[in-house]
């Protein structure tokens, strides 16, 4: 017996994923949104939508605070309440989480959650500068340590402590390179090799520019509604059994562990107890894999493999498509792209089309309990969720 | 009248600016904070003391560095690594040596002040640096 709905999803919308040229922060949210409306057309939004939160990292891309306002206004929602969540990279996992909050206090009872970002057409240096503020700065900035530092950090420690290698951190980058080319909203839609991998150029060693995340524009969002409300706007809605968020030091350098992140577990423990279900009953996750190394140690911290065997997992081919769970079916960070503050509800975006069948050529059989995985910084935030389908 | 300066992160900064790393005990339950902070996070209390720390320790991580923000373009590749120190603290910092790829994990490493002047209005804050012993 599977826990209760919490909220339900009724609709979901993404903008392309990639180098959007020219389209600013609040025209790539409103392109998520139309998508949203468009797949509901039972849903009236100026009549029916009673909040907004939004995901958005970085004000430092676009000279463009104050982003709950901003997307609400090009997304034709004036005058709701329209709050802007940032946690970093998990921006939009807590907006998510904020809309669940709004709609069980029954203040609101349906709510626009989404998340964006606008970062190419900065340039690699301006985004690894904005990136590393999502890290502690008196300590690890100020003394050179950039974002994929720190996961490369992990990564050598992990190596060390678990006998995880570069093949295995590089199969993790194949793996969702190949699920990126059955994407057709996915940044990068062609397979790479394992020595693409490996041969590309060093970035933190021992991560290479294929074992990062790509630097993405993109925009999400999803509507959820009290689970007696969802049947008024679809007849395949997708309910959240589970949530559970946490934080942890906002310093890497603080932790007592280096090889798994305290705030996932905590979030994946709260919400596999909230949700009654066992990490063996997921058919399909979207786990933050910002770099490679970070999906090997998610694999362990929501429990699908036991501790130090992640990149055994990866090699073993069981997190493809066609394994016992796929991971990352949409390509993932790696591939679909990582716009920071679009990534938590792209990933719940991803879930509700597996466990609704629109997920085409990817699209995992029988899926009915799915789980996201969304990490701030280097996690110091988390947050998991925990989806079924409806019977 | 040590203890009267307050337990922050700029503080800490100024005792480094005087080649000391210094930490905040807490006197009430006695945790020791690298860096300070003003509120104890195990206790709540307000009340500490300066300690200094020897600046001696072992890598735990480590990696090396090849595409930085621009302020630390002309270093690269640099070696970053975080060291525990002899009572189980910890500081994250930028390995000085000519051999970043010849580091390995437990290796002992000393802590090396760095005077430096800023063109920058904030912050005023010295750096340091690790190194092999």
């Amino acid at each position: 017996m599977k826990g209760k709905p919490l909220v339900s999803i009724v609709t979901a919308g993404l903008s392309k994923f990639g180098k959007n040229e020219g389209l600013y922060t609040r025209e790539l949210f409103a392109e998520a949104v139309k998508e949203a409306f468009d797949r509901c057309p039972r849903l009236d939004p100026k009549a029916d939508i009673k909040a907004m939160f939004v995901g958005h990292m970085g004000e430092a891309y676009e000279h463009q605070g104050h982003t709950g306002a901003t997307t609400a206004d090009w997304a034709g929602m004036l005058n709701i309440p329209a709050t802007r969540t940032e946690a970093a990279c998990a921006s939009s996992g807590a907006a998510l989480r904020s809309g669940i909050y709004a709609v069980l206090s029954g203040l609101a009872d349906v709510v626009l959650v989404g998340g964006v970002e606008k970062m190419t057409h900065r340039s690699t240096a301006e985004v690894t500068e904005y990136l590393a503020m999502a890290s502690d700065y008196p300590f690890e900035q100020w003394n050179g340590v950039t974002f994929p530092g720190l996961y490369a950090l992990m990564a050598r420690a992990h190596m060390h402590k678990y006998g995880t290698t570069e093949n295995q951190l590089a199969a993790v980058a194949v793996k969702n390179h190949h699920h990126g080319t059955l994407n057709p909203m996915a940044h990068m839609q062609k397979e790479i090799s394992l020595e693409t991998v490996l041969n590309s150029r060093k970035v933190a060693s021992p991560l290479k520019l294929f074992d990062c995340s790509l630097i993405t524009d993109g925009a999400s969002c999803l509507i959820i509604t009290k689970p007696e409300l969802a049947k008024h706007f679809t007849d395949k809605p997708v309910h959240i059994i589970g949530t559970g968020q946490a934080s942890d030091t906002i310093g890497l350098y603080e932790r007592k562990s280096l090889t798994s992140l305290l705030a996932a577990k905590i979030a994946a423990k709260t919400a596999y107890e909230m949700a009654l279900v066992k990490p063996e009953e997921i058919d399909v996750a979207e786990v933050h894999d910002c770099f490679t190394i970070a999906e090997i140690i998610a694999y362990e911290d929501i429990a699908l493999c036991p501790v130090g065997e992640g990149g055994i997992l990866v090699e073993s081919g069981e997190t493809r498509l066609g394994g016992k769970i796929p991971v990352n079916t949409s390509g993932g960070l790696k591939a679909k792209g990582h716009p920071v503050g679009a990534t938590g509800t792209a990933q719940a975006y991803e879930i509700f089309l597996q466990l609704t069948e629109q997920a085409g050529k990817r699209q995992v059989n029988n899926a009915q309990v799915g789980l996201t995985h969304n990490v701030g910084g280097s996690g110091a935030t988390a947050a998991v969720h925990i989806y079924r389908s409806h019977d | 009248m040590e203890n009267e300066l307050p337990f922050t992160i700029d503080q800490f900064y100024k005792f480094l600016a005087e080649n000391k790393l210094m930490a905040g005990k807490c006197t009430n339950c006695g945790k020791i904070h690298l860096p300070p902070r003003p509120l104890c996070d195990n206790c709540f209390s307000r009340e500490f003391t300066w300690v200094e720390i020897a600046g001696k320790g072992k890598l735990l991580t480590y990696t090396v560095i090849y595409i930085a923000p621009e302020q630390f373009q002309d270093m690269t590749p640099y070696a970053v690594g975080i060291v525990e120190l002899r009572n189980g603290l910890k500081l994250p910092g930028i390995i000085n040596t000519p051999l970043p790829e010849q580091l390995h994990i437990g290796m002992e490493l000393c802590i090396d002040f760095i005077a430096c002047s800023h063109a920058q209005p904030w912050p005023k804050w010295p750096r340091y640096c690790f190194k092999p012993i």
